[in-house]
C-alpha cells in the first residue's frame, strides 16, 4: 500500500465517521435552537431508531422497509418525547430543564434494557450491505455500509439544506432559535415549530442510529450513550444551536478522531479521546461561539 | 372634535405586573381606524410594555384589549397577527442570520394569498426601495436604518390592519430618520392606522393625529398632537417622570 492509498483509505473512514456526527450532531442543534435545551435523550432516540429496524428484520420485513419504519419510529419517539416530558416544563428553570433531559434519557434506556437486556444483539444486516469494494488493486477498500452511510447522510442533509432555506416551516425554525419573541412577533406558531423540530431532529437520529449499529454490528439500549457525547462536542465545535455548524463539526470530529489513530504513532494515538477533549476545551477558551457564531456565548 | 372613524382598538385599565414589577398600572387609550396615536413618555414608563402586551407577549393582569370588537387580551401571538396586528418591536428585532429576503418571507407566514403577498413586497419596494437591492443579504449585515426600514417592512408583509411601531428611529442615522418618517406619513396617507411609540416627541407628534404620554405605568395626559405640541404639561409629565 502507498502512502497515498493510505490517506485516501483514511479520508474515506474520516468522512464516514463524519457522517455519522453531523447526523446526529444536527438533530442536536435543531433542538437546542427552538428550546435552548441539550436534549440527552437524543443518544436514546438513535436506539429506538436501530431497535426498530432489528426487531422488524427479525419478523421477516424487508431491509428497506424496516429502515424507513425505523426512522418513524424514532421520529414518534422524538414527537413523544417533547409532549410528555419537555412541553410541561418548558417555562422552568434552565436546570430543571437539563435534569428533566437527563432523566429522561435514564428511563428510556432502563426501560431498553428491560426488555432487551443489557447485552449487545446481533444487527441483522443485509449481504449485500457486508460486502466491501476495492480500489488501487485493494490498497482501499470501503464496506458497502460506509458508502450507504455517506451516500444517505449526503441526500439527507441535502434535503435538510432545502428544508431550512426554501420553506416556511424551516426558516421559521431557524428564525425562532434566533429570536424566539420576534418569531411570536411575525405570527410564527412556535408550538408547532418545536414538534416539527423534535420529529425532524429525532428522524435524523433514528436514521444515525440505523448506520451506526449497521457499522457496529449490534444493538443495545445503551448504544445511544457514545454517538451522544460525540456529538454534543462537534456541535459545541461548530456552534452550537447552528445546524451548518453542526455539521462542519461533526466533519471535523471525525476526521480529528481518525486522523489521530491514522497519523500519530500509537503511545499518542491511544489518548484519542482525551485529545479530542482537549481540543474542545480549547476551542470554548478561543471561540466559546464555537466556528460559524465566534460572538456568542454558548450557555447549555 | 369627534372623530368620525370607528374604535379599532381599545385598550381598557390594562395592568401587567412583572413580579413586584408594576410595570402598567391601568392603562386606557383607543385607536380609531386610519388614525395615528403616538404613545410617549420617558424611559420605563411602560410604553414597551403596552404595546407587548397588545401583540401577546405579556400577559395582562387585569383589564380588556379590544380588537375590532374582540377580546385578544392573553390570546397567542400568532391568533393576534392573524386577526390584523403586526408590530415592528424596539430593536428590530430582525432575524440576522436569515436573508432580507428571507424575512420579509416569514413577515408574511400567517397569509396564504400568495398574489396578494407579491404584490405586498412590491409596495414595500417602492416604500423602502434600498431593499430590494438588499434581498440576498444576511439581515444582520444591514446598517441600522437599513435594518429599521426591513423591520417595518416585515411588520406590513403581515397586511396588518393595526401597525404597532415600537421606536423606529432608534439607532437610526439622523437622515435615515426623516426618510423613514417621511414613509410613515406616505402609510398614513394611504389609510394605515397606527399606535407609534417615539423617543422623539417632535417627530411622533408631526405624525400622530393624537398622542398619549405615559408616567411610570399610567396616562399622565393626553390630546391631540397640535394641542400638545404647544403645552408645557407635556415637558412637565416628562420631567415628573424622571424625578
Ligand atoms: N421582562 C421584564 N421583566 C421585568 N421588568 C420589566 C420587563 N419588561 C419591562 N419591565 C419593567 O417595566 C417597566 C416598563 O418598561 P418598558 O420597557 O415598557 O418601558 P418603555 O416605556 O418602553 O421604556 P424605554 O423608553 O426605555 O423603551 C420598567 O420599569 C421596566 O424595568
Ligand atoms: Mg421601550
Amino acid at each position: 500500500m502507498t502512502q497515498l492509498d493510505y490517506i485516501l483509505q483514511q479520508i474515506v473512514n474520516a468522512v464516514s465517521l463524519g457522517s455519522l456526527y453531523a447526523l446526529v450532531a444536527v438533530g442536536l442543534s435543531i433542538v437546542f435552537g427552538v428550546l435552548k435545551l441539550t436534549n440527552f435523550a437524543h443518544g436514546d432516540v438513535m436506539m429506538v431508531g436501530a431497535f426498530g429496524v432489528a426487531l422488524l428484520v427479525g419478523i421477516g420485513v424487508p431491509f428497506p422497509v424496516a429502515v424507513i419504519c425505523g426512522i418513524a419510529a424514532a421520529a414518534v419517539a422524538g414527537f413523544l418525547i417533547e409532549r410528555i416530558a419537555y412541553r410541561p416544563i418548558r417555562d422552568a428553570p434552565d436546570v430543571a430543564r437539563l435534569l428533566t433531559s437527563l432523566a429522561v434519557t435514564y428511563i428510556i434506556e432502563n426501560v431498553g434494557i428491560l426488555v432487551f437486556t443489557s447485552s449487545p444483539r446481533n444487527f441483522p444486516l443485509p449481504d449485500i450491505l457486508n460486502t466491501s469494494w476495492e480500489m488501487s488493486n485493494g490498497a482501499i477498500t470501503f464496506t458497502s455500509i460506509n458508502l450507504l452511510t455517506i451516500a444517505l447522510t449526503f441526500v439527507s442533509l441535502l434535503l435538510l439544506g432545502w428544508f431550512i432555506t426554501r420553506t416556511t416551516t424551516g426558516l421559521g425554525m431557524r428564525a425562532a432559535a434566533e429570536d424566539m419573541s420576534a418569531a411570536h412577533l411575525v405570527g410564527l406558531n412556535v408550538n408547532r415549530l418545536i414538534i416539527v423540530a423534535f420529529i425532524v431532529a429525532s428522524a435524523y437520529a433514528g436514521l444515525a442510529g440505523i448506520l451506526w449499529a449497521a457499522q457496529a454490528g449490534v444493538v443495545q439500549p445503551q448504544m445511544g450513550f457514545t454517538p451522544l457525547l460525540k456529538a454534543f462536542v462537534a456541535a459545541i465545535i461548530g456552534g452550537f444551536g447552528s445546524i451548518a455548524g453542526a455539521l462542519v463539526g461533526g466533519y471535523i470530529l471525525g476526521a480529528l478522531e481518525i486522523f489521530i489513530v491514522a497519523f500519530l504513532p500509537s503511545s499518542v494515538s491511544s489518548y484519542r479521546d482525551a485529545i479530542v477533549f482537549a481540543v474542545l476545551i480549547a476551542f470554548l477558551l478561543v471561540r466559546p461561539g464555537g466556528l460559524l457564531q465566534p460572538n456568542r456565548e454558548i450557555k447549555l | 372634535m369627534a372623530t368620525p372613524s370607528p374604535v379599532l382598538l381599545s385598550v381598557e385599565n390594562l395592568e401587567v405586573n412583572f413580579g413586584a414589577v408594576r410595570a402598567l398600572k391601568g392603562i386606557s387609550l383607543d385607536v380609531h381606524a386610519g388614525e395615528v396615536v403616538a404613545l410617549v413618555g420617558a424611559n420605563g414608563a411602560g410604553k414597551s410594555t403596552t404595546l407587548r402586551t397588545i401583540s401577546g407577549l405579556s400577559r395582562p393582569r387585569g383589564g380588556k384589549i379590544i380588537f375590532d370588537g374582540k377580546p385578544i387580551g392573553g390570546i397567542a401571538p400568532s391568533r393576534i397577527v392573524t386577526l390584523g396586528i403586526a408590530q415592528s418591536p424596539e430593536g428590530r428585532r430582525l432575524f440576522g442570520g436569515l436573508t432580507v429576503a428571507d424575512n420579509l418571507r416569514l413577515g408574511a407566514c400567517t397569509r396564504t394569498d400568495k398574489e396578494a403577498i407579491v404584490r405586498d413586497s412590491e409596495r414595500m419596494f417602492m416604500l423602502f426601495p434600498i431593499l430590494k437591492q438588499r434581498l440576498k443579504q444576511l439581515a444582520g449585515t444591514l446598517s441600522g436604518g437599513e435594518q429599521q426600514q426591513l423591520a417595518l417592512a416585515r411588520a406590513l408583509m403581515a397586511a396588518p390592519r393595526l401597525l404597532l411601531l415600537d421606536e423606529p428611529s432608534l439607532g437610526v442615522a439622523p437622515l435615515l430618520v426623516r426618510h423613514i418618517f417621511s414613509a410613515l406619513a406616505e402609510l398614513k396617507r394611504q389609510g394605515m392606522t397606527m399606535l407609534l411609540v417615539e423617543q422623539n416627541i417632535t417627530l411622533a407628534l408631526d405624525l400622530a393625529d393624537r398622542a398619549y404620554v405615559l408616567r411610570t405605568g399610567q396616562v399622565a395626559l393626553s390630546g391631540r398632537s397640535a394641542e400638545l405640541r404647544d403645552s408645557e404639561r407635556v415637558a412637565q409629565a416628562y420631567l415628573g417622570a424622571a424625578t
